[in-house]
């Protein structure tokens, strides 16, 4: 058998795509994370929790309102995001003058508040979420067996970030939110409502972390603590990618998922810090992240 | 000597042995209280296995023996060690020289159960550790002062690894969490498939609190072996049992789960976790008096109790009343009592403090029940076999130990 870097090619070949798994939740996130801090400047370190309130809304629906998948996949990122709409409007907004540091320890705060409420309230050994009929069994692929909700969670997850991506870079809404990025004072003396924009964007940026949760509930036990085991690791991704670089996030989310899942055959001992290794080597030699600009 | 002084001296002996006998009837205290500390996982993954369960269970073994002690009260403290060694470390410190905290329990996490056992070792306080699984605590890092209760690698592995290749399960591959308890247990583990006749083809070993496994079971799959042993707990454990049915390892593999808690099961659903071999050493619907107590805990907790849960309660209540019966809280003479003492209660079935410092007890191999054969909530496990005290744990003459003279 065909074998590389000492291992059989078809495992080799599993191990890449396991890796697009989960790179693409790393993708989702740091897409988010990428929009949100572009537009507002926040380092929204309660991403984490956002995308468990996705998850929990997807098992609340379907146990408390009998509600499938394909409505959660739709209600629970909406909830989110107006759960993300009222922190931005009553919160978020008094910080946008100030230093970094204080939208980070404010979105920090809120994270631990909210997991420990969701934690009080359910425990930490997680609710269990049956993926819908039409995704459950698996395929073979000759090489491995994919199950089939994985692969799903691929291909949403490509469709919704580069959808994101073409709508920022491509058309003329994102030219208004890229403007407003650039320079608000401006945009908004062009009559449009730059504040608006803003609570929408942040809005629309913790929806994309409920999606990812809700997605990632057919594959992990949804639990309070899913946020916080992901978002550190999430950071990471951002920083490799640059911070506030839309299809650097998206690009680098997936490559560092792959370099992981590699990882865990290689050296699995390693697996919970390649990322961070990375991140180091990448800020010694590119302080601005593999895609960013030097300001 | 004339007889005045003679008659001195007899009162003045009269009196001490008077004095003494009074003084053992009230009984002597550090701090005119006992004070118990309940140390463990709140707020992590393995929060659910100990918890704030851990600390209803000490609180009702506080209450059930009247809450007090010669007429002294019994406080209770309680802290969050976060899986961190040094922060549970910090806190047992501060316990012992500050709040003068009598006896220590729960402590899970093998990690902070090792930092623990050396601080009471140096301070000569008692830890009865509960939730910690390693069976370095009563090896390498045995010392007088720390007892290993309710279960430990070994009997883990014993009863699940021996009961699964006497099935036929002799090739076995190991998902292990790479820190002192899933290294123990897959060393145990692995030592008992092959006294058994088994081989083992592997292992692979994830950070605690993995993201995800699929990779680490891919590993696993290829290595065509008939068991995966999941040597890791909690959270972990749940995910890869999860994914595992996914990935559609369960078709030609089978999943043995060397340490689940009622809690996992549970939170799984008998749908996933059906059919799946454990050891454990209690559970709450064997007989009469542990339903009492699993009963009387899920009115306070809305959860049955897992195997630490009552593990606290029973150690607990054994510690109180060797205190009563030492008149001391003298970490020593506590001790010694324990020793002499009967343990057996609802949860401990032939228990014994042994010179190595493990609580023996039987165990019991358990199978999960078919959701069609769970006739009402948190009917679980089907038990299997009973595993008598003296073949559960480790054999003394394997113990490597300082405390045992060689």
């Amino acid at each position: 058998m065909t074998e590389i870097f000492g291992i059989p090619l078809q495992a080799f070949l599993s191990q890449i795509l396991i890796g697009l798994v989960n790179g693409s939740f790393y993708a989702m996130l740091s897409l988010g994370l990428a929009v949100i801090f572009g537009l507002l400047n926040i380092v929204n370190f309660a991403h984490g929790t956002f995308y468990m309130m996705g998850a929990f809304g997807a098992w609340m629906l379907l146990t408390y309102a009998g509600l499938n998948y394909w409505w959660s996949l739709l209600l629970a990122p909406l909830a989110v995001g107006v759960a993300g709409i009222l922190i931005e409007r009553t919160m978020l907004r008094w910080l946008y003058s100030l230093d970094h540091l204080y939208g980070l320890l404010l979105t920090f705060g809120l994270a631990l508040v909210i997991e420990g409420l969701y934690r009080q309230a359910y425990g930490v050994s997680g609710q269990p979420i049956d993926p819908p009929a039409l995704l459950k069994g698996a395929t073979n692929l000759g090489f491995m067996f994919l199950p089939n909700y994985r692969a799903w969670v691929v291909a949403a997850s490509l469709v919704v970030c580069f959808a994101t991506w073409y709508v920022i870079e491509k058309t003329r809404l994102g030219a208004y939110l890229r403007a407003g990025t650039e320079n608000p004072g401006l945009t908004q003396a062009f009559g449009v409502n730059v504040p608006r924009m803003i609570t929408l964007t942040y809005g629309f940026g913790v929806a994309l972390a409920g999606l990812a949760g809700v997605l990632a509930s057919g594959v992990i036990q949804v639990n309070p603590l899913m946020g916080s085991n992901i978002i550190i690791t999430v950071f990471a991704v951002v920083v490799i990618g640059g911070m506030g670089s839309i299809l650097g996030s998206i690009l680098t989310g997936l490559g560092l998922g792959v370099i992981e899942g590699l990882t865990r055959v290689f050296y699995p001992e390693a697996s919970a810090v390649v990322v961070f290794v990375i991140m180091a080597l990448v800020l010694l030699v590119r302080p601005a992240g593999l895609f960013g600009k030097e300001k | 000597m004339n007889r005045k002084l003679i008659s001195v001296l007899v009162a003045g002996a009269l009196a001490t042995a008077g004095a003494t006998a009074f003084a053992q009837s009230k009984g002597k205290l550090s701090g005119d209280a006992v004070k118990i500390g309940v140390l463990t996982d709140m707020s992590g993954l393995y929060s659910d296995l100990g918890g704030q369960g851990s600390i209803i269970a000490a609180q009702m073994a506080i209450e059930d023996f009247g809450g007090k002690i010669f007429g002294k009260p019994i406080t209770l403290v309680s802290a969050d060690h976060q899986n961190k060694p040094e922060v549970g470390s910090t806190r047992v410190r501060e316990w012992i020289d500050r709040d003068g905290v009598d006896m220590i329990t729960d402590i899970l996490n093998s990690g902070v159960g090792l930092a623990v056992a050396k601080v009471a070792g140096e301070k000569h306080r008692v830890a009865i550790n509960v939730g910690a699984a390693s069976t370095r605590l009563t090896n390498e890092d045995c010392n007088p002062y720390s007892i290993h209760y309710a279960y430990d690698t070994y009997s883990l592995a014993n009863g699940t690894g021996k009961a699964i290749v006497k099935q036929g399960g002799d090739t076995w591959f190991f998902l292990t969490a790479d820190y002192a308890f899933g290294h123990s247990l897959e060393n145990d583990t692995s030592n008992v498939v092959k006294a058994n006749g088994g081989k083992v083809l592997g292992a692979v070993r994830h950070p605690l609190n993995a993201s995800d496994f699929s990779s680490f079971l891919l590993q696993a799959q290829a290595s065509k072996a008939k068991i995966v042993g999941l040597a890791n707990a909690g959270g972990d454990t749940i995910n890869s049992i999860k994914a595992a049915n996914e990935f559609g390892i369960t078709k030609n593999q089978s999943l043995a789960g060397l340490l689940v808690f009622i809690s996992d099961v549970h939170s799984l659903g008998l749908n996933t976790a059906q059919g799946m071999l454990l050891t454990t050493g209690f559970y709450w619907d064997l007989d009469e008096q542990t339903r009492k107590f699993g009963k009387r805990f899920f009115d306070r907790h809305k959860k049955m109790p897992t195997m630490i849960h009552a593990g606290v309660y029973s150690a607990t209540t054994n510690y109180l009343k060797a205190v009563q019966a030492a008149g001391t809280d003298d970490p020593d003479a506590v001790i010694a009592e324990l020793r002499k003492m009967k343990l057996d209660d609802f949860m401990m079935r032939h228990a014994q403090l042994r010179p190595d410092n493990v609580v023996a007890h039987d165990m019991y191999l358990a199978q999960v029940k078919k959701p069609s054969d769970s006739k009402y909530p948190w009917d679980y496990y089907t038990i299997k076999a009973t595993i008598p005290a003296a073949e559960a744990f480790q054999p003394l003459a394997t113990v490597n130990c300082s405390m045992l003279k060689k």
